[in-house]
């Protein structure tokens, strides 16, 4: 019975498979993994749209948007109408054929991020050998559609926007690839249902062995969070698309539909990078405790994802944008740097595997946290002043 | 029918050539480079189709190659755009014909 | 049949674009073939089974060198040929012919060779576990080798297209990404080196 809740998305494809020819039926499996992933991001989607208002009213101390229907839930319908009934405005000047395709080509490589996340137990589209190789060269072909789309523009704001935004994504990649090296390094596999897999079991019976309760992956979690803020040009690092700053950035040409597509392939990136950090972070789809494992592993992964897109939201409701150039030495001065030191994290504890007592496991830590914060320490103490630092502030008195 | 061998060679065959025609006949220096890049690919493509095809698929060496051969592209079109993004700065030209203060 | 058909969409795609990319005019539009043709070549190597080759592709050639090219691009603008002149050089036949004498050199060999016309083997594969113990047993050394020659080509690429102090800014205007909040260190006028004071002052956000 809980076998059949856990694995009800699986049986439910290869019941609906049945009804096929044996000859399109590797065709109808996959159409009908297509078509559960469009359904449920896109629901997911719109469901982001309207709690990131209402989650960012509260800690504005304000209600969200509360008009339409229940609660305001039914906002996205309205924001998805007003959308398409947008008047599609091209500039005369505009590249057509260029300002047509960038939308697409932001949105469509997005969606095959998806297929290579494990949802559950037996849940992922792919099982490819490389597949985080995959995941990652997908999101660095989306660089593209946003230069594509500021220059096809041919608007000064836009262009600058659109060379921010790629210096910006380019940037960040590095530590976010830093990042998840230790954990390729300790499942010994670039196959993400491996990656899950690795995270099974229990360390002294109650902790599970995720890889974030390690000291080299907390810190690459932090890392890698910090990294897909910036690469979904998300708050703080959104000055390429801030409103006060460049007009939309690189956006600042299309309206209606065109707009809609740019904010779902920005909102459908943010969803398959958090997936990644669920799934090589967080344990994928195992359970927190071994009494718990009733409960089937997509909703695992599915409170999990939940928790982390809060997560999100909090930040962008909580922190003030930083500069360009406070980005750029962020990225390369201080993350680049410690994403480096924390290999070295994962090395002295695979080294120091052996020590299994609960003092051990203590001094494992210690060690892991002692080499981590002197970098951190003196690199921040390095950022603190000149031109990126604080401000000196003076007054008249 | 699948495809065979000479395919693949081929179309290796037709990308290097419109490389080549690329890099010698247009003016910019950047797109020169681009054709040098699309040969390279060209080459690239061989090594595949010849270990895909080949009678030892087991000692990987087409792959190698060709990885070894994508990471050497990448430090080759980053030194040599940093080189012509130093000579527009010069000169305030990238076009080739201009680029002939060494002609005897 | 589905293989004999992919490979010729494949093909196709990489080819027109890779012609795409040697003739449009705008320097822009030709950047942006070229990463759609190398984007083709990595689907080929995906449907010769080297699956890690083929990614890699993908994030090197279309998510690094297109996107370094599309930045010289921009950065040396202000050189574009007017709309009536050939952007090709005089002697653009000459290059031509001998691209087509290539051409006919490498293909005609490969047409009559009868060696060169067999089917695929049923199974090659190229897992990544194989590549790694490759590349850290038999290819050790040209692996220490590429480290290092990346390592030197970085450094050598920021240093020759740095902007030296001394030298006047080109006449592209402000730099797109240098912006320092308003504490630009100007020269010491007589005026400013007179009232230290405000020129405090003036630096407020």
């Amino acid at each position: 019975m809980i076998n059949r809740a856990d694995q009800v998305f699986v049986l439910l494809q290869h019941w609906l498979a049945g009804f096929a020819p044996a000859v399109v039926q590797p065709l109808v499996l996959m159409l009908f993994i297509i078509v559960g992933l469009m359904t449920v991001f896109g629901n997911c989607f719109a469901l982001t749209t309207i709690m990131e208002r209402k989650i960012l009213g509260r800690m504005q101390n304000r209600l969200g948007p509360n008009r339409v229907g229940p609660f305001g839930l039914l906002q996205p319908m309205a924001d998805g109408l007003k959308m398409i009934i947008k008047e599609d405005i091209v500039p005369d000047s505009a590249d057509k054929v260029l300002h047509f395709l960038a939308p697409l080509a932001l949105t469509v490589p997005v969606w095959l991020a998806f297929s290579v996340l494990p949802f559950g137990r037996n849940m992922s589209a792919l099982q490819l050998d490389a597949g985080i190789l995959f995941f990652f060269a997908i999101g660095s072909s989306s660089e593209l559609a946003v230069f594509m789309a500021g220059w096809s523009s041919q608007n000064k704001y836009s262009l600058v926007g659109a060379m921010r935004a790629v210096a910006q994504m380019i940037s960040y990649e590095v530590p976010l690839v830093l990042a998840t090296i230790p954990i390729l390094m300790a499942a010994s596999s670039l196959s993400l249902p491996d990656i899950v897999q690795a995270q099974s079991g229990y360390v002294l019976g109650c902790i599970p062995h995720w890889f974030v309760f390690t000291p080299w992956g907390l810190a690459g979690f932090a890392l890698f969070m910090i990294a897909a803020t910036a690469e979904s040009n998300r708050c703080p690092f959104d000055l390429p698309e801030g409103e006060s700053e460049l007009i939309a950035g690189f956006l600042t040409e299309y309206s209606g539909f065109k707009y809609a597509l740019f904010f779902l392939g920005e909102y459908l990136g943010l969803f398959a990078v958090t997936g990644l950090a669920v799934t090589l972070f967080l344990g994928g789809w195992h359970a927190p405790a071994s009494w718990l494992e009733w409960i089937p592993s997509w909703c695992w992964f599915a409170v999990k994802f939940g928790a982390l897109i809060f997560l999100f939201i909090w930040v962008r409701a909580t922190l003030p944008r930083l500069r360009m150039d406070q980005l750029m030495n962020f990225a390369w001065k201080f993350l680049v740097p410690l994403a480096l030191v924390n290999l070295f994290v994962a090395l002295a504890w695979w080294l120091s595997g052996a020590w299994h007592s609960p003092a051990g496991l203590g001094l494992r830590w210690l060690l892991g946290a002692g080499l981590l914060a002197v970098p951190y320490v003196w690199l921040g103490r390095g950022l603190r002043h000149g031109e990126s630092g604080l401000r000196q502030y003076s007054y008249a008195e | 029918m699948n495809p065979l061998l000479s395919h693949y060679l081929v179309l290796s065959a037709l990308l290097f050539s419109v490389g080549f025609a690329g890099a010698v006949t247009r003016r910019s220096a950047i797109i020169a480079l681009i054709g040098l890049e699309l040969m390279l690919n060209a080459a690239n493509l061989n090594f595949i189709a010849f270990w895909r095809y080949g009678s030892n698929p087991q000692a990987l060496t087409g792959v190698m190659f060709v990885l070894f051969s994508i990471a050497m592209a990448a430090a080759e079109a980053a030194v040599g755009l940093a080189l012509v993004i130093s000579i527009y700065r010069q000169r305030k030209t990238i076009r080739l014909d201009n680029l002939d203060s060494l002609k005897g | 049949m589905l293989n004999e058909i992919t490979f010729y969409l494949t093909a196709i795609w990489t080819l027109v674009f890779a012609i795409a990319a040697m003739s449009l005019r705008q320097m822009v539009h030709c950047a942006l073939s070229a990463a759609a043709a190398f984007a083709g070549l990595a689907l080929i190597y995906l449907e010769l089974n080297a699956p890690f080759v083929g990614f890699a592709q993908l994030l090197v050639y279309v998510g690094a060198i297109a996107i370094l090219i599309v930045f010289a691009v921009l950065l040396t603008r202000g050189d574009e040929v007017g709309p009536n002149r050939s952007q090709a050089s005089p002697s653009w036949l000459a290059g031509l012919a001998v691209a087509l004498l290539v051409l006919g050199a490498i293909a005609l060999p490969i047409l009559s060779s009868p060696s060169l016309q067999k089917v695929a083997p049923p199974v090659a594969t190229a897992p990544v576990k194989r590549i790694g113990e490759e590349l850290m047993t038999r290819y050790v050394l040209p692996l220490e080798t590429v480290g290092v020659l990346l390592t030197a080509a970085m450094i050598g690429a920021v240093v020759i297209a740095l902007r030296e102090e001394s030298e006047k800014p080109a006449g592209q205007g402000t730099s797109l990404l240098s912006f320092n909040g308003g504490r630009t260190q100007r020269p010491a006028t007589p005026e400013t080196a007179a009232h230290p004071e405000t020129e405090e002052a003036v630096t407020l956000p």
